[in-house]
């Protein structure tokens, strides 16, 4: 009732949707990256949206099946593999007790999912199984995963189909870096001159290797706060674009703390954070200014377009793989080598 | 004290402001200053929707000058959401504080509590002066924030305020009492810390094995009570064994 860590990233860590409800004792949420991602992950393993998955940046790594389970990989175009069989990302598959699954490099995406049936059963923390890195809350001892580990899982229905999505997709909904990042003015906005706020908006900006599951650091133009770069520390949400000294850009993501003392110029919409989050170091972007009552309705169209993705998967029936699936895929060939796109920036710790 | 510039949206004890944080947050801002009354209306509110929910909110984070609402725009949106909250906070009932009072043993000086030596001599007191001065105070916790469990203190008296050090030391044990600037903190976790540290507490802020994983909570007195280094490892040996769990006055 396990699965085995044979190899894998630096970065490879229990996740869920996060805690609710302890904030207020300054216990960050935690959570997937890319929450949309990771739920579609679970949904293709039918599991329930709040089981536990594995994140993973840069490559995934091997994996044991210690019972017969399916699994899937999602998040970004990935090289799945059992045994010699290339096994198609964005779908769940079945596995064998006792197969090997190597997942390879991601491509054109930062965080990638592996949700097994019946979720990853480490014991619950505070509400919740995912790892707080820094604060060694939740995951299994509160750390990012290593060869060797092994994790138990939840039962599972064995009887459950393999499950795929009608229109081939890795995550619902694309990256789409060309498509503007929107944000909420403020909490602070009033701590930046006319101008500066102008910037934010007419600016090109671009992810930089200082990223992590805390904070993305980001190049572009300076923000200056003219009131000042010191604030009597308030609550924060991931999302906050935070304006330091230094004037870069610096958006708070999931492991973020849960007060800081920086103003906050404005506010990613929660369904566009998961987009920035994975857009690869390098990607130039842009940010949109949208109100808070638009920022809601959109917030909820885009719950509801995943929803549909989510509730219309289909049977990958006798989990036979069509070559129109398969070449729709768009798949190379070759696990590529994991030193080649790891880098070191992602094993960044904030410590 | 709070409320001037017309130009900014500060907010005041009597009349705060409500602040969009992206689509799923508001923040209610009583004031942008350390001040009591600010932060007494903050967990004031905290605690008016603890005890009557409103539909739709997903949890509150007081902090020094402001309530972090956080909510689903799915079951409530903002702007009624802010009626809400402007219709509760018209009903706060500002009373005497409610929060619990401990009394925190801590052992002055030693190997964690390494500045008081130094810090005693910055202000011209002898170090017993200054253990009088620091545990002679009452103290209220402002908000929990930085790290699980960290408690941010106001009431430090002002003869001990003393600015963060410029180069922060890498690793301060969960435990360490220091002074930041004009506030007190009591340390949950190890790691980093530009604060100035002149004791140690054998009680655990957080313990996440614990059945109350953390002790404190905004709106918390804190009293500091010195202990000698041996009664504090005595302390310690009973949370380690179980026979001693903190707990405020009065219990609770």
């Amino acid at each position: 009732m396990s699965l085995e860590v044979l190899s894998c990233g630096p970065m490879l860590s229990v996740q869920d949707q996060g805690r609710l409800g302890h904030k207020r004792f300054g216990v960050p949420a935690a959570g997937a990256m890319d929450r949309p991602a990771m739920d579609f992950a679970n949904a293709l393993c039918a599991n329930a949206p709040g089981a536990a998955t594995l994140e993973f940046t840069g490559f995934g790594g091997s994996f044991r099946a210690g019972r017969d389970l399916r699994l899937a990989v999602t998040g970004g175009a990935c090289d799945v593999r059992f045994g010699d069989r290339v096994m198609p990302a964005g779908q769940s598959h079945a596995v064998k007790a006792g197969e090997v699954v190597k997942i390879g490099a991601l491509e054109g995406a930062t965080w990638g999912y592996v949700a097994v049936s019946g979720g990853i059963a480490v014991p619950e923390m505070l509400g919740g199984r995912a790892t707080h890195l820094r604060f060694a809350i939740g995951g299994l001892e509160g750390r990012a995963l290593a060869a060797g580990d092994v994790l138990p899982l939840g039962e599972d229905d064995p009887g459950q189909p393999c499950l795929r999505p009608r229109v081939p997709v890795y995550r619902p909904g694309a990256i789409a870096p060309g498509t503007p990042v929107r944000v909420v003015p403020g909490p602070q906005d009033d701590y930046f001159d006319p101008e500066v706020l102008d910037r934010l908006t007419s600016g090109i900006f671009e992810v930089t290797r200082q990223r992590d599951r805390m904070a993305m650091v980001l190049d572009g133009p300076d923000l200056p706060a003219a009131g000042g770069h010191d604030i009597v520390s308030d609550g924060i949400v991931p999302g906050a674009i935070q304006a330091p000294a230094s004037g870069r850009a610096v958006v708070l993501m999931a492991d973020a703390q849960t007060t800081g003392g920086y103003p906050k110029i404005a506010t990613v919409l929660s369904c566009d954070l998961p987009r920035l989050a994975q857009m690869p170091t390098g990607t130039e972007l842009r940010f949109e200014i949208v109100g808070r009552d638009a920022a809601e309705e959109i917030v909820l169209e885009e719950r509801a377009r995943v929803a549909e993705v989510l509730g219309g998967l289909v049977p990958d029936v006798a989990g036979a793989l069509s070559s129109e699936f398969l070449l729709a895929c768009d798949l190379v060939g070759g696990i590529v080598a994991p030193e080649e796109v790891m880098g070191h920036d992602l094993a960044e710790d904030h410590q | 004290m709070s409320g001037q510039g017309p130009e900014r949206c500060e907010g005041t004890a009597q009349r705060p402001v409500f602040l969009p944080v992206g689509e799923a947050a508001i923040s209610v801002q009583f004031g942008t200053r350390i001040d009591e009354d600010a932060n007494r209306r903050v967990i004031a509110l905290a605690r008016a929707l603890d005890d009557a929910p409103v539909e739709g909110v997903l949890e509150c984070v007081p902090t020094y000058r402001s309530l972090l609402v956080t909510y689903d725009p799915g079951h409530v949106r903002g702007a009624v959401l802010e009626a809400e909250l402007e219709a509760r906070i018209g009903a706060l009932e500002i009373g005497a504080d409610i929060g619990r009072t401990w009394r925190v043993p801590v052992v002055y000086g030693g190997d964690i509590g390494m500045d008081l030596g130094a810090l005693a001599q910055d202000k011209a007191m002898s170090e017993a002066e200054l253990v009088a001065l620091h545990s002679g105070a009452d103290y209220r916790v402002y908000m929990i924030g930085f790290a699980p469990g960290f408690a941010y203190l106001g009431g430090l008296p002002e003869a001990l305020h003393t600015p963060r050090l410029a180069t922060p030391r890498q690793s301060i044990p969960a435990g360490a009492i220091g002074i930041g600037g004009q506030q007190g903190s009591i340390n949950s976790v190890s790691g980093p810390s530009g604060w100035r540290f002149i004791g140690w507490t054998p009680w655990r802020a957080f313990d996440p094995k614990r059945e109350v994983p953390f002790l404190f909570s905004a709106g918390d007195r804190i009293r500091f009570v010195p202990v000698a280094e041996d009664e504090g490892a005595a302390i310690a040996r009973g949370i380690a064994s179980g026979e001693i769990t903190p707990a405020p006055e009065g219990d609770r």
